[in-house]
Formats: C-alpha cells, structure tokens, sequence
C-alpha cells in the first residue's frame, strides 16, 4: 500500500495512522459493515450543517424572548428542539445562564463531551490535556488564556459533562443591542462564548471584524 | 478506570493551543476516521460508553501522546477485534480475509439525518423513587475500579450538595461492559473549590459534577 505522506518526516507517526484509518476503512467496508456514502454524508452535515450558527440562533432567541428565555431555562432539550435542533450529543440539553454575579464555563475532563447539535464538533484544545486537566481547577487561569478576565467577585461554575448531560451556557447580552434584530444578534454570539470561555462580542467588536 | 484520560486537576500539561481557523479535521483520515467510527457505532454492536472505555485504556503514555482522532482509530481497532467483526490478522494485512459477522444494521447514506437527529437518549423510567433530594449534602465513595466509570478522580471522597436530579439514566459503569442499562438516578452535585482542591483554593469557585446515585452515599452531619 502506498503511503503518500512518506516524504513528510515530522509527520511519520500521522502516516502511520493514515494507513490504519485506511485499512479500517477497507476492511469495514469489505465485510459490509459501513457504507461508503454515508461516511461521506456523516463528515458533510458536520461540515457544513451543524455548528455553532444553531446555537447563535438558540441564545439569540433567549435574549429577545422572554418566554423563550424562560422554557429554555426550564426544559433546554425541548425549547432547542423548537428551533429544530435535535439529536446526536444534544439528547439531554442544560442551558446555563451567566449574570452579574456568575460566570459559567464548560469541560468535560473524562473525554470530549460537548454539544453537538448547537455547537458542532469540539475545537481540539476542548478535547485536549491543557483545557481538560485545568478548567476544574484554575478555570479564572485558563479564561486568561482566552483573553477574558473576570471581575475577582465575579464567582465562577464549570460544569464538567461527566453523564449524556450537554450544557450550553447562555452569555449576557451586550450593552448597546436594545433594538437589534436576531439576526444581527446571532452575529455577537461566539461558540467561546457558548462554552463560557468567551464572552459575546461588543458591537464595537462586530464593526471591527466584518 | 484510573486512566490517563482522568485529567481534571492535572498539572504540568502545558498552555491550552488555539489554533487559527480551528478546522473540524486537520486531514482526509480524519475524517474519515471520525466517520467510521459513528457509522460503527451505529451498527449497534457496542455502547457509547463501551467506546469510551476502549479509549480510556490506552496505555496512559500512549494516550497522551496521541492527538484526538488516533485515539479514536485505536479505540476502534480494539472495538472491532474485541466484538469479533474483525480480526488481529485482518487489520495487520488490510484485508478482508473471513467472512464478515451479522451487526443489527448498516447505516445507509440516506438515513444519516434521520439517525443524527434522533440521537439515541439515556433516560429510563424510574423503578423507584431517588434516595436523595435537592439540597442533601452528599458524600462521594471512595472508588477506583478497574472498569469504566464517570466518577473523576478529582471528586472521590468530597463532600458536594445535591443540585438538580436530572432523572433516571443508564449506568455507564454497567453499559461499558456488556451488563445492560441497569438504570440509575442522576444528579447534578455542587462542589466548592476548596473542598476539591484544599485550602487556598478560590472560594468563588463552584464545580458542577453529574453522578449517578450507586457513587454516593448522604454525607454524615456536617
């Protein structure tokens, strides 16, 4: 079998498991276990379909509708759902929302838990060692590193997504944003500022950005 | 298990990276090693939580150093071999080489949006009603088995209070290994910082830990 990154040295340990990936994939479908086109269906809807735009939509609505607001607190599986997002890693839905006085944040330290059906797949560092083995224990450090510095009487709740609970933090809502429409709200809605390792951009900041 | 995918509290591992674009897949195998392991677990052969478990016991250096979608090639490597889909012979030489074993289905391109959107749910009704209410203060068992479990090492022990009772959920403990649901209450505990990581510790800091009813017991009188 040919190995098309064999020039790539720093890169030996990838190819390795390029090989594997592909010799998985062979077998698996050879045997009639996997069907090749739906592989290719399963890598499009996460590429294009699912992302971090579902959950804009989510806390957009929360900042404009009150009601809303108050279902998505109450029962978050179920007011997502009414936007049309259900499903796969988003089964059991937790909105968490911040305030003046508390700043949520979101981990999962075991493996990689997180809410796919209104953020989509995880960034890697979610997924990886720093984030993990920190965000419980120095969660006010780990926020530095995202440029975000709290307020020292601000107090702080990470949720580590230890069970098939996936939790969408709900930032406050920018100054300077009474009479936006959803759509121009949805643009202020960061997925850092979902997991709660950011916060919603300033309409200064949309100016500067767009 | 007290594997190395036990991170929370962890020192020395380094900075958090981010990366410019931050891309779902860093490569074609990605992908598509990202894609055969969903389309496998659709087959039905084994569990979330079982995958899970395949990961998390890697050798600890070997998880470490491997980045997030060669863990889960391993994993599936072991899953394969482990539920007789395929064997040690047939992954070294790429090949089919025995005639393949049924699975409860195949996932067809068509059907991708239909399963992705139905998910598949953990909540079981409950056999009988939760042995802890909102407010007890409970105490974490001291556990380390071998098998999987969701108890992190870092909330062994302590002392939380219980917030939210989330409902009847199956038992990853159990479902990892092949003995079924065996349902059990689910509740979201609050631990204060200090309680976790000792005196010193930033006491505006709440952790909020789901854990099921069989890893705690009430908290003797505080």
């Amino acid at each position: 079998m040919s190995d098309d990154h064999d020039h790539d040295h720093s890169h030996s340990s990838l190819s390795d498991t390029e090989l594997r990936v592909r010799a998985l994939e062979t077998i698996l479908t050879e045997k009639g276990y996997i069907d090749p086109p739906a592989l290719d269906e399963l890598i499009e809807t996460y590429e294009t379909r699912i992302g971090p735009r579902n959950g804009a939509q989510v806390v957009a609505r929360a900042w404009l509708d009150r009601d809303y607001r108050a279902r998505l607190l109450e029962d978050a599986t179920a007011a997502i759902a009414e936007l049309g997002f259900t499903g796969r890693q988003g089964e059991h839905m937790v909105a968490v929302e911040n305030t003046d006085e508390t700043h949520n944040m979101v981990v999962c330290t075991l493996c990689s838990c997180y809410p796919w059906t209104v953020l989509g797949l995880p960034p890697v560092w979610y997924k990886s060692a720093p984030y993990r083995s920190r965000a419980v224990r120095d969660p006010r450090g780990v926020l530095k590193e995202f440029g975000v510095e709290l307020p020292q009487a601000k107090k702080i709740r990470v949720w580590d997504s230890t069970a098939e609970i996936r939790y969408l933090v709900i930032p406050k809502r920018p100054e300077g944003t009474t009479d936006w429409p959803e759509s121009s709200l949805c643009q202020l809605v960061t997925r850092d500022s979902m997991i709660g390792t950011g916060l919603a951009r300033r309409p200064a900041e949309l100016e500067t950005t767009s | 298990m007290n594997g190395a995918q036990d991170l929370g509290g962890q020192m020395g591992h380094g900075p958090i990276a981010l990366e410019p674009g931050e891309p779902n897949f860093h490569a074609k195998w990605e992908e598509r090693a990202f894609a055969i392991t969903l389309a496998m677990g659709a087959t039905g052969t084994w569990t979330l939580d079982a995958s899970r478990f395949a990961r998390e016991s890697l050798p600890p250096a070997e998880y470490l150093a491997s980045s997030y979608y060669e863990i889960w090639t391993k994993g599936l490597e072991k899953l394969v071999v482990q539920y007789g889909l395929v064997t040690a012979e047939e992954l070294r030489t790429g090949t089919a080489l025995e005639p393949a074993k049924p699975v409860n289905r195949v996932l067809a391109a068509e059907s991708v949006p239909e399963v992705l959107a139905k998910g598949a749910p953990v909540d079981r009704p409950a056999a009988q009603p939760p042995r802890f209410r909102v407010g007890d203060h409970v105490h974490t068992k001291r556990l380390n088995p071998e098998h999987h479990t969701r108890l992190p090492g870092y909330a062994r022990d302590t002392v939380g209070q219980i917030e939210a009772i989330h409902g009847v959920h199956v038992f990853p403990d159990a479902n990892a290994h092949g003995k079924g649901d065996q349902p059990a209450w689910l509740y979201g505990v609050a631990f204060e910082g200090p309680d976790l990581w000792g005196p010193g510790t930033d006491r505006d800091l709440v952790v909020r830990i789901d854990l099921w009813e069989p890893y705690l017991e009430l908290a003797s009188k505080l």
